[in-house]
């Protein structure tokens, strides 16, 4: 029986990586059910982009209470995270504090993380209170429902348990340390506690048996807290702090201005603007590839790259906040546009599952079921959205995907913009004036 | 009335010369009334600065910008085909706009489809030709004057131009006053991506209204525009808060031009 909580802590990691890798799979198999798209150019400036906008936070920062609250919880999260690794070591062969041998490094190691721990709670605490107490206005918008809200909170209130934890365990662990003829020397002296010696004075009264029973809990709520935490993941927002990379990474490297030219059209407009062409003539190939539509209507019209961005979006509101568009009271919101392509997307993930890898038309779509053409159209194409993004998402492609299939599937286009239109088409210039006069101005 | 030197491709084809540059003048800057007076106060510092320009005149079309922003990509590529094939047969080189779309669209977009030119902007280029010494802004009107620059979206976060536009104001001797959003956080006067052409969808206020109130913050006697589109709505902007009799929305183009009694 003595191996007994290794099993359990064994069976504990299995399940937890385990769903987790299961989840993952599902995340990216949802994704790949995007339309292709080369990004594989560029390596070395993708690289650099990466490590400069996701590791180093590059565009967390242009807000600078937010950033750096958010960079002490992100460095916090990942430092704390190499304690993660002495722990799994710990509870697989049964050592305690395995990493101790390192000596002064370890105290030193030990000490960071405690301190890392104590700014990490205050960071959180700071954000609960911007976000529930001060209601800044991006947290409380429309689209903000009572789960986005919830999800949000949730993780704070998950970070503070898992802090503390740590720090409870700390201090367990050290009133053992200090207890006078502690029995056995499994628990070894080693460590330095900044933080959670200010705890000590609460365990005075403990014996040595309620101080290991403390120790053991705190270490396995943890854990398991960490592993519940893994898995929360990809139900939530929260996805970012992996997605982030990937998605910084695969972001577009062109100026902001620049929106991809459809090639599926280029063909088409060549074939009838060359004199030669017959008009009769049956398409190379006949089954060569012919885009099913122009533009997108629902998920699967989309790029890969784009749902990506859609998993990614952690709902911080920073692009609904400078839209100019939702300032003036419109209902466009460009966070609303990443939470509807990812609603959707699980939607027919689900769906999916459900029918044995298979969609099944479900009658429902991304445009008109969860973005309407209302929010499509407010949109001035400003990128002041593409701009604020810290992770490099790109709302505005996505808005021009379902222009485009408004106006070349369905010319669903506003009256006034078919006017415009149309006096392109016969006269080059979007008002109504004669070709022939464009020079006029110069004699007037 | 001085009369303006604007010579077209085709003559200087028919001389089988080739100009510096070719002025894309845009539909804006060749039919619509307020437009049209910055595209001649540009031509007013061509001329002066004795640069070798020539227009297309009726050859230029739309450049298909806004259709491709309202989501009609046909009817983009139909017209970025013709305009390449009239440009390509003139063998232009390098191109100049007062228009940020046009200068966006033809810089990142017309490349892809067979168009290669070396594209400005015409605050980059009137840069240019201030740093080269080929025109010299001695003038003082503006001087003590507040002036304000709204960035335009096109010329700003989408191509990262910040600067030409300011440096050329610093040459007016006038205080140059920035917005609380300017530069990367610049508002959009609400023009862009075909709202120009649209009445806009419901809510509590309009968008140049915004922009126009961030603008009157910084007590301006002018605010200095770099669009033809921003420039309209910044004009409605300033009536809609009845302002027009103290507070007046230039081009740039339109500020040097003036400066120099041009």
């Amino acid at each position: 029986m003595q191996y007994l909580p290794n099993i359990l802590f064994a069976i504990a990691l299995v399940l937890g990586i385990g769903y987790f890798t299961k989840n993952v799979k599902k995340l990216i198999r949802n994704i790949k059910l995007g339309q292709h798209v080369n990004v594989s150019n560029n390596k070395s400036q993708r690289f650099k982009n990466m490590m400069r906008i996701a590791f180093g936070q590059s565009k967390m920062v242009r807000r600078p209470i937010a950033g750096i609250l958010h960079l002490i919880v992100y460095v916090g999260f990942i430092i704390i995270n190499i304690e993660v690794l002495e722990i799994i070591i710990d509870g697989l062969i049964g050592t305690h504090r395995v990493f101790a041998v390192m000596g002064v490094f370890y105290d030193v190691l030990i000490g960071s993380f405690e301190i890392l721990a104590l700014l990490v709670i205050v960071s959180v605490v700071a954000f609960w209170i911007r976000r529930n107490v001060i209601k800044i206005n991006r947290f409380w918008n429309k689209e903000m429902t009572s789960w986005p809200k919830n999800d949000a909170n949730y993780i704070l209130y998950f970070e503070v348990v898992l802090m503390c934890l740590f720090l409870i365990m700390n201090a367990a662990d050290q009133t053992i340390q200090i207890m006078p003829g502690a029995p056995d020397s499994h628990y070894v002296k080693a460590g330095s506690y900044p933080v959670s010696q200010f705890l000590l004075p609460l365990f005075d009264n403990f014996n040595y048996g309620s101080a290991v029973i403390l120790e053991r809990t705190a270490w396995w709520l943890h854990i398991l807290g960490i592993l519940i935490f893994l898995n929360y993941l990809y139900f939530s927002k929260h996805l970012h702090i992996l997605l982030a990379f990937p998605n910084t990474y695969y972001g577009s490297l062109k100026p902001k201005g620049q929106f991809n030219n459809l090639e599926s059209v280029t063909k088409e407009v060549k074939l009838m603007m060359d004199p030669n062409a017959d008009p009769f003539a049956v398409p190379e190939g006949a089954n060569a590839e012919m885009p099913a539509k122009f533009g997108a209507s629902d998920v699967q019209d989309l790029s890969w790259v784009q749902l990506l961005n859609a998993y990614t979006c952690t709902e911080c509101g920073r692009c609904t906040s400078s839209c100019p568009a939702n300032l003036t009271g419109k209902k466009l919101s460009p966070r609303k546009i990443m939470m509807d392509t990812r609603d959707r997307l699980e939607e027919v993930g689900k769906n999916i599952d459900a029918n044995k890898g298979e969609f099944k038309n479900d009658g429902k779509q991304l445009l008109g079921d969860y973005i309407t053409h209302e929010e499509l159209w407010a949109c001035t194409t400003c990128n002041a959205c593409v701009e604020e993004c810290p992770v490099s998402i790109d709302p505005l492609s996505i808005i021009l995907e379902m222009r485009r299939y408004l106006v070349m599937e369905q010319s669903a286009a506003p009256a006034e913009l078919n006017n415009m239109m149309t006096n392109i088409e016969n006269n080059g210039a979007p008002w109504p004036y004669n070709q022939m006069d464009r020079l006029n101005w110069k004699d007037e | 009335m001085e009369v303006l030197k604007v010579p077209t491709m085709a003559d200087f084809m028919a001389e089988g010369k080739q100009p510096e540059v070719l002025f894309w003048v845009g539909s804006a800057g060749s039919f619509d009334d307020r437009a049209k007076k910055i595209t001649k106060a540009f031509v007013k510092i061509l001329n002066k600065a004795k640069v070798d320009f020539a227009v297309l005149g009726t050859e230029e079309s739309c450049t298909g910008d806004v259709a491709k922003r309202a989501g009609n990509e046909f009817l983009f590529q139909m017209q970025a085909l013709m305009n390449i094939e009239v440009l390509n047969a003139y063998e232009v080189k390098k191109i100049v706009t007062c228009d940020p779309h046009s200068f966006n669209c033809l810089k990142n977009e017309y490349p892809d489809l067979g168009g290669n030119y070396e594209v400005i902007h015409h605050t980059q280029f009137i840069q240019e030709l201030i740093k080269s010494g080929r025109l010299k802004i001695q003038g003082n009107l503006y001087k003590g004057k507040r002036i304000t620059f709204h960035d335009p979206c096109y010329l700003g976060r989408a191509n990262n131009e910040y600067d030409a536009p300011r440096d050329i104001l610093k040459n007016t001797n006038a205080s140059i006053v920035e917005m609380k959003l300017h530069k990367r956080t610049a508002l959009c006067c609400g023009a862009g991506g075909a709202q120009m052409f649209k009445e806009p969808e419901k809510g509590d206020k309009d968008i140049n209204v915004l922009r126009t109130e961030g603008a009157l913050e910084t007590s301006p006697n002018i605010i200095a525009t770099a669009c033809p589109y921003c420039n309209t709505m910044m004009t409605d902007g300033i009536k809609a808060k009845e302002k027009e009799t103290e507070i007046s929305v230039l081009d740039i183009a339109e500020l040097i031009a003036n400066s120099e009694e041009l």
